[in-house]
């Protein structure tokens, strides 16, 4: 009995061990990669070269990186301001006021959360081509600053909200749009953190809507411009393997440095 | 009196309620309910550069004939069943073992499973087409280790095309959905597993009576959420494939078409017809409605 618990104990520790391999070792391969020629990345090397200065250096001078960044940088900061304030208030606006027709129209929004963006795809973009906002990087901003998931998200934990404090502000006379930003905004600190995390992560990752949008090179972001390089006619590995290791840095500081804030936001909506 | 003031109580909630709302709602009216709806017309139409015109369901009738389309149709659904079953169970699997408070070093698993996470899609995509080139990291490892004789032609045929896709995918999403079992898992009372061990329950049998019944309304949500991201698969194929966007084929064969690639290429890359695009792409939001549905039934879900 003992000697079948260690065996499976044994099997269970090389499962997780067997998963933690699997699961790093790519970004380790990617910190070794940026280091490396075109030709050591391709054919495998595991080991650091000395190449990285090099990479990074072409990166900049022939890929326009710091241009890229800035434009990424640009688009998710936006992005996660704008839909911050525009879907919490939605959600506040949905939890706290009995206000006619609400439930009716969460739900039609609730459900529109099924469509695949590829139905949405054809008449959004002859939309932005109607209101001249091609190659505009207003165009990824305008229309990811309503998110369903963030006006899901938000209602959740503004479930959680005393009304008393609400309801006392009123009786001290406070009106209803101060109460939002001065009494609720600052109190829900966490959630807006995780809710942030979400967006700036969307926005950051995205590449169909971009890849439809954005068409010169001036205005490209850092997704863009890994996916171009990967698919030129000599790719440089090396330099993309730099790229890669660009554009995941920032997601991965915002994950060690908010890790519970992180979770949270990728998953909140499940929990109760 | 009192009525009075109930009666501009009720006012108030209402104009305020709708402020707050209205910003997002005026937004997600144009950017989403409009082009929901206006995608549905435009499928009963046909476009060709300027020119729209009515052609009521014959889009639809067009399709099973579209032998594109049909490899479209295929190739997703090989990699809904094959991929999203694996994830999923070993993101259950993993979410059970790291459950187990005796288990050491439980957080630095939890978080570097959950690290392939954070990279974004086309990041993680082409760093897998530099590991599964011919000579490239992958094969170097499996010959090393006496697993295959040859080189394994990753991305050059179609059968491995598709492999790759998928253990791509699953490295990406495992973790992720590891965390959603991971704080169902937590909602469940210890009492129930220590009364179980009483009875004598092994741990498989607890694992199958107590902890998957459990879970259920967590599951169907993760495989919904799933069904939802694999009818959607754009980033991976496309970026696996040679030549990318500009290539001629999507994978060795088109065994890398999917749904919303075809989608595109419909709009951007061939003579474009958003008309019969809009097609597929309802034929995209009838399969999700349906699988939605399907799974919800399976798990005896009622909401």
């Amino acid at each position: 009995m003992k000697t079948k618990k260690i065996i499976t104990r044994a099997f269970v520790y090389a499962f997780l061990i067997a998963a933690f391999v699997v699961s790093v070792f790519p970004f380790y391969w990617m910190l070794a990669g940026m280091t490396n020629n075109a030709i050591d990345v391709i054919k495998g090397k595991m080991t650091f070269g000395g190449q990285m200065i090099n990479n990074l250096k072409v990166l900049i001078t022939s890929h326009n990186l710091t241009g890229v960044l800035a434009n990424s940088f640009k688009v998710s900061i936006a992005t996660v301001i704008g839909t911050l304030l525009v879907s919490s208030m939605a959600a506040y606006g949905f939890e706290v006021y009995e206000s006619k027709g609400r439930n009716r129209s969460y739900a039609i929004i609730l459900l529109s959360m099924m469509v695949p963006f590829a139905a949405l795809m054809i008449p959004l973009f002859r939309l932005i081509v109607r209101f001249g906002l091609l190659d505009n990087h207003l165009a990824l901003i305008v229309t990811s600053l309503a998110s369903v998931f963030l006006i899901f998200f938000f209602r959740q934990s503004f479930k959680s909200f005393p009304r008393e404090i609400i309801q006392a502000a009123r009786v001290d006379g406070a009106g209803e749009i101060r109460i939002f930003f001065s009494i609720v905004v600052p109190s829900m600190k966490s959630t807006y953190a995780a809710a942030a995390i979400y967006a700036f992560m969307t926005s950051w990752n995205a590449y169909l809507w971009p890849l439809i949008i954005l068409q010169t090179d001036k205005q490209k972001t850092i997704t863009l411009l890994i996916s171009s390089m990967s698919s030129a006619y000599f790719p440089e590995y090396g330099v993309i393997m730099a790229a890669i290791v660009v554009a995941t840095l920032p997601i991965i500081i915002l994950f060690f440095a908010l890790q519970s804030y992180f979770v949270q936001g990728m998953t909140g909506s499940v929990k109760q | 009196m009192e009525r009075a003031s109930k009666k501009s109580f009720i006012k108030i909630q209402n104009r305020y309620g709708w402020f707050f709302v209205s910003f997002a709602l005026v937004l997600l009216g144009i950017f989403l309910i409009y082009p929901i709806l206006n995608s549905l017309y435009l499928s009963t139409t046909s476009t060709k550069g300027i020119v729209q015109k009515s052609v009521g369901l014959t889009n639809y009738v067009k399709l099973f004939k579209d032998q594109m389309f049909l490899t479209a149709l295929k190739n997703t659904f090989i990699f809904f069943i094959i991929q999203v079953p694996i994830m999923l169970l070993l993101a259950l699997a993993l979410a059970s073992i790291l459950n187990d408070k005796s288990i050491k070093l439980r957080g630095v698993f939890r978080t570097a499973i959950f690290l392939p996470a954070v990279t974004s899609l086309v990041a993680y995509t082409v760093l897998f087409k530099m590991m599964f080139s011919l000579d490239g990291f992958i094969n170097t490892i499996l010959m090393n280790l006496h697993i295959i004789k040859d080189p394994i032609p990753w991305l050059m045929h179609p059968f491995w095309a598709r492999v790759t896709v998928i253990i791509a995918m699953t490295w990406r999403w495992t973790g992720y959905n590891m965390v959603f079992y991971l704080s169902g898992l937590q909602n469940i009372p210890d009492e129930i597993y220590e009364a179980a061990e009483i009875d004598g329950a092994s741990k498989l049998q607890q694992f199958f009576h107590i902890t998957l019944p459990m879970l259920k309304p967590i599951i169907v949500f993760t495989s919904i959420m799933s069904t939802i991201g694999t009818l959607q698969l754009f980033d991976e194929p496309m970026n696996l494939s040679q030549g990318g966007v500009t290539g001629s084929t999507t994978g060795p064969g088109n065994s890398l078409l999917t749904m919303s690639v075809y989608i595109y290429n419909l709009c951007f890359k061939f003579m474009p017809n958003f008309g019969y695009a809009a097609t597929v792409s309802y034929v995209v939001v009838f399969i999700v409605a349906t699988l939605s549905i399907i799974q919800f039934r399976l798990a005896g879900e009622r909401k």
